[in-house]
């Protein structure tokens, strides 16, 4: 499942929430990998007062669907759990949430790294940052 | 409907100013067509850092583009 979205979220909720809506689940996984991506207070030698995520709507849902596809058909991987925020944004705010379940522990790692991966390098999303010299878009590493 | 509607993000959008153009599909062929048009640059090749999607697929600046389609540019992406 798939969701973008601009209100904040607690990505331990959501991930007992996503086990609750799949009780067919249960004895099912031996294994749950999960990523949480946070807003840090520093970045690249300055502090970060807040972040704006700006996103493309429409195509982040549709690339985002696209990866766990491919994650479920590469993995033998239950539903994956994939939130991320948009707009204003505070630190220590959680940015992104990815949550994998599998019978074993190789494929929800796996496929947990593909998903965090595929989203940071092709998913558009821009964060534009506060920082103490000023307002700058965040360029990739 | 004979437009292509283009959209900008992030950097490429402050930069026009706007976030999105609605151009006369005539003439345009691909999507660097789209790009010399809205951004009144001549020459051949476009920044190498703008990145291009139709319809909202990641494309290559030579992606075929028609009528009612939707054309982005925008900065390499930084989510997560």
């Amino acid at each position: 499942m798939v969701r973008v979205q601009r209100h904040p979220f607690d990505p331990w909720a959501e991930i007992a929430a996503h086990e609750r809506q799949y009780p067919q689940w249960a004895g099912k996984y031996g294994a749950t990998a999960v990523f949480v991506g946070s807003l840090r207070d520093f970045n690249q030698g300055h502090t970060v007062a807040a972040m704006t995520l700006e996103h493309y709507a429409g195509m982040t849902e549709k690339h985002l669907d696209k990866v766990s596809r491919e994650a479920i058909a590469r993995w033998e991987i239950l539903d994956p759990l994939v939130i991320h925020r948009y707009g204003p944004l505070a630190p220590a705010d959680p940015i992104v949430l990815v949550a994998v379940w599998s019978a074993h522990r190789d494929g929800a790692f796996l496929a947990c790294r593909y998903i965090i991966d595929e989203l940071k390098t092709r998913a558009p999303f821009w964060k534009h940052e506060e920082t103490d010299i000023g307002r700058r878009w965040v360029v990739p590493e | 409907m004979n437009t292509i509607n283009v959209r900008y993000f992030a950097g490429i959008r402050e930069k026009f100013g706007r976030g999105q153009d609605v151009v006369n599909a005539d003439g345009i062929r691909c999507a660097a067509d789209v790009w010399h048009r809205v951004s009144g640059v001549s020459s051949v090749s476009a920044p190498i850092n703008v990145l291009v999607a139709v319809n909202q697929e990641y494309a290559p600046m030579d992606h075929p583009v028609r009528a009612g389609d939707e054309v982005a540019f925008f900065p390499p992406v930084t989510g997560g």
